[in-house]
Parts: structure tokens; C-alpha cells; sequence
């Protein structure tokens, strides 16, 4: 989207502003990068919960029969296997094959689910998917929803005083529809984390109201974009638009344990093709030798010779080292490999490390 | 005693023909949380305006410039193990480089802290 659109505000803008948050523009919204410090936010997620206003996310209601409308064969996973009350990651494709967006379905009901997209591809995939659609009906209701996202170890304690006992026993990947505040709201045990954590969508109108309950536990603090892209990457989830995009299919990307190639779905071929042909860009994930920080667009070197790009990469204070993700030419990813990760005068000796990078969350607990 | 200021948001301690050198308080709360502070090799020269140092938040990474000219003669090794004091102590604990003068008239084109703070607002 171009700088002179406006950009769109969440309902919590001015309680973002009021606890003088640092917002800058993300996917087209004005958001939160921090409050208190991003590495402050970043440990107390690790060690206590953390409350991120994540409204800014699409999300598209389907209603109509998964085979008939043709949505069963939308993504790389099959939504008609999603026992109704859970929930799926997965992709998005184009016809070569390349990440339209990553997202995550809810299955409702035998003939309604919700599907959850990053806020700067959300317009380009309702598109993309109404017009594979040949029947059902679906709606964006990304003005009306909100959504709060509440991650750490004690968010389980915090999120039951609200809600129940009921959110208690939630297993990974499941989701409870339940009555927040008097509204309908789903409360899932998802997150972007890597700790124990909850996503929480409810009626917009409804959202300032929970989040001053929320932040009214002195175990919770409120959390920008800055620790939850740290959070992410320690735990080695990719970022739509920086690790992945229409250029980089699942293969490319090692995610393909979220690819069914048993069903039908758009790009199922050229994955095919480029499984048979070999595959020849992959991703890599490795630590620095150093505090300082592999950062995007920075080049890939092994032996002198430039074999690919950085595409994310911070400092993680869990590991205390830089760390990042990037994408090689095939046969430098088996960890252990030594690379250069180099720009202008910075130049940092790289090991390739299997992924998460932080294996102390709490996610399973 | 006086301290002085660069656009580039360096300040520097001058007295006789030493120069204490680091950021304000302005850059480090504009980079936020600091992780990473690469210093000089004691002896090394630089003339003004030559990048020193180097410097890395969760967010951003930026060079720091000599604001004189001369030669490195000590090094704060402290923020090698706590970089995080650029935050906490910018225009204090966290200096970064001490600089011997090469040239004791260059001071005279950096700014007084009254005319950092007035470059500050037009920012």
C-alpha cells in the first residue's frame, strides 16, 4: 500500500497511546511496536504473560459446504479433516506454487469455518480466495473481530480468572467458543510465541473492555510487534512478506509438514515439479558468533562466494547471540555448516542450527 | 569541562586535549534497547567525522562518528558485556571511546549542549 493511504486504527489505539507506546505503520494499520522496551516485553512474555493487540489480522467467515464451494481444495491442508473445535496451519498457493499467505483455519462447524491471514495480504486473499470459490458464502470480518493475543507461562491462570475453567484444559491447536463479557467470543490455545498462550477473537465493540480486564492483572503487561517479531524468531516461525512470499514455495521454506500432497489444491503440481527436479534454494536457520545482529538483506557467503540472503535476524537475549533465518543454494543447510553472513564492513562467522532456536518455552506446557 | 554535540547525535567530553566520546541520551532512547557496541582497537586514527564505532538495537543498526580527530586512546570494554548501559547511563557510564586531539580547533565547530538542545526540537 502506498504512504499517503490511510492508515487504518484498531479499537486499542488510544490505549496504546495513553501508555505511550512507540506505533509505526504495519500492514497497512498504525500498531504498537513497543511500550516499555522490547526486551523488557520479550522477558516478561518468557517469564509472566504478555497482551498484544494483533486486531490488525484478517479474518474471513466461511458458511457453505466445504466440497461443493470448492474450499476444500483453497489450501495445502484439508479443512473437511479439521475435527470441529480445532484448528490447522498451512498455505495459500499460487499456481507455481509460491506462499499467497500462511494462515490458520478454525473449524466452526461441519459447514462453517473461520480463516485467520496476515493484515497486509488480507485484501489480495479474500480476492484470491472468493474467486476459486464456486459456492458458499464468505465474509470479511476483520472490522468487526478483534483480537488479543495473551502468551507466557502464567497466561493459563490469568486467562482462566476470566474465562473459566473451561479454557483450562484447551490442548495445543484447540479452541473453546464461550461467552466473554457477555458477548461470543473463541479463545484458542495458538500463538506466535513459542510459550504457553492463548488468541482471543470477540466482537470489536467488546475488545477495550477485555483488554483493561486483562491488563488489570498485575501478572500481565502489554507487548508491541518489536518482542513478538523477537519471540517468533527464537522459536523459529517465519514471517509472511519477510521469510516467506510468493517467490518461496513450502518446499523452499522446510514447511512442508504442513503440505498434504494426498489432496487436491492449487500448486499441488509445480511442487511436485520441483520435488522431482530437486530443490534448489532452501532455507537455513543459524546462530553468529557475535551480540550483533544478521539483519535482512544481508548476504549468505560460504567458501567466499555469495549463496543467498538473510531474511530475518535479531539479537535473541535467550540465546545471547544474533540469530537468524535466511534463504541458500541446496547443500549448506545440514547443521554444523559454517557460513559468512557479511554487509558492507560487517562480517559475521554463522553455524547452521536446526530450528526453534529457544527450546525453554512453555508452548507445550 | 565541556561537553559538546554532533548532528549525528555523538557527544563528547573535552578537557585539556583528551576527548571523552559518546551518544545522548536522544539517539540511545531513538534506538531503544542497545545489545551490541562495537569499539575501536585502542591507538587506532580517525579523523572527524570518520565512523568509530558501531552500534546495534533490537531495531536498528548505526554507526557512531569521531567527533574530533586524533587517536584512540582508551575504549569503554564494559559495554562489550553490558551494552544494555548505553539505555541506562548514556551520557555517563556509557562512553564509549577517549580520544587524544589532534586538533583542538575542530571543537569549535560542534555544538554547546544549549545548541543540541534547540537542533533537537527542529527534529
Amino acid at each position: 500500500m502506498s504512504e499517503t493511504e490511510q492508515l487504518q486504527m484498531t479499537p486499542l489505539n488510544r490505549h496504546h497511546r495513553g501508555l505511550n507506546a512507540l506505533m509505526a505503520p504495519f500492514g497497512g494499520w498504525e500498531m504498537p511496536i513497543q511500550y516499555a522496551g522490547i526486551i523488557a516485553e520479550h522477558r516478561w512474555c518468557r517469564e509472566q504473560a504478555a497482551l498484544f493487540d494483533i486486531c490488525h489480522m484478517g479474518e474471513f467467515l466461511f458458511k457453505g459446504d466445504l466440497l461443493a464451494s470448492g474450499l476444500e481444495d483453497l489450501f495445502t491442508f484439508s479443512v473437511a479433516a479439521i475435527p470441529v473445535g480445532r484448528s490447522k496451519y498451512g498455505f495459500l498457493l499460487n499456481e507455481q506454487g509460491g506462499i499467497i499467505d500462511d494462515l490458520i483455519v478454525f473449524r466452526f462447524g461441519e459447514q462453517e469455518a473461520m480463516i485467520v491471514v496476515n493484515a497486509a495480504t488480507a485484501p489480495n486473499d479474500f480476492q484470491v480466495i472468493r474467486s476459486r470459490l464456486q459456492g458458499g458464502a464468505l465474509c470479511d470480518i476483520t472490522a468487526a473481530t478483534a483480537k488479543l493475543d495473551l502468551q507466557g507461562p502464567v497466561s493459563r491462570e490469568v486467562l482462566t480468572a476470566v474465562c473459566g475453567e473451561q479454557i483450562a484444559r484447551l490442548p495445543y491447536f484447540k479452541f473453546a467458543p464461550l461467552d466473554i463479557l457477555g458477548v461470543p467470543a473463541v479463545v484458542s490455545r495458538t500463538g506466535y510465541t513459542g510459550e504457553l498462550g492463548y488468541e482471543i477473537f470477540l466482537p470489536a465493540a467488546k475488545v477495550a473492555e477485555l483488554w483493561e480486564l486483562l491488563m488489570a492483572d498485575p501478572r500481565v503487561k502489554p507487548a508491541g510487534l518489536g518482542a513478538r517479531d523477537l519471540l517468533r524468531l527464537e522459536v523459529g516461525y517465519s514471517l509472511y512478506g519477510s521469510d516467506l512470499d510468493e517467490q518461496t514455495t513450502p518446499l523452499e521454506a522446510g514447511l512442508e509438514a504442513f503440505v498434504d500432497f494426498g489432496k487436491r489444491f492449487v500448486g499441488k503440481e509445480a511442487l511436485l515439479q520441483q520435488q522431482a527436479a530437486g530443490i534448489a534454494r532452501r532455507k537455513v536457520a543459524f546462530t553468529v558468533n557475535s551480540r550483533r545482529a544478521p539483519r535482512h538483506g544481508y548476504a549468505i557467503q560460504a567458501d567466499g562466494r555469495r549463496i543467498g540472503e538473510v531474511t530475518s535476524g535479531v539479537f535473541s537475549p535467550m540465546l545471547g547471540c544474533g540469530i537468524g533465518m535466511g534463504y541458500v543454494a541446496a547443500g549448506h543447510t545440514d547443521p554444523g555448516t559454517a557460513l559468512t553472513v557479511c554487509q558492507d564492513r560487517v562480517s559475521l562467522e554463522a553455524t547452521v542450527c536446526p530450528l526453534p532456536f529457544y527450546r525453554g518455552g512453555s508452548l507445550r506446557s | 569541562m565541556s561537553i559538546y554535540f554532533t548532528k549525528e547525535h555523538e557527544w563528547a567530553r573535552v578537557s585539556g586535549n583528551l576527548a571523552v566520546v559518546g551518544i545522548s541520551g536522544h539517539a540511545a532512547h531513538e534506538l531503544g534497547d542497545v545489545t551490541f557496541v562495537e569499539l575501536p582497537q585502542v591507538g587506532k586514527q580517525v579523523k572527524q567525522g570518520d565512523v568509530v564505532a558501531a552500534i546495534e538495537s533490537v531495531k536498528a543498526a548505526s554507526d557512531i562518528y569521531a567527533p574530533v580527530s586524533g587517536t584512540v586512546v582508551k575504549v569503554n570494554s564494559a559495554l562489550d558485556e553490558a551494552p544494555e548501559q548505553v539505555n541506562e547511563s548514556p551520557e555517563d557510564a556509557a562512553w564509549m571511546v577517549e580520544i587524544e586531539l589532534r586538533n583542538p580547533a575542530e571543537v569549535g565547530v560542534l555544538m554547546s549542549k544549549e545548541q543540541y538542545d534547540a537542533y533537537l526540537k527542529t527534529l
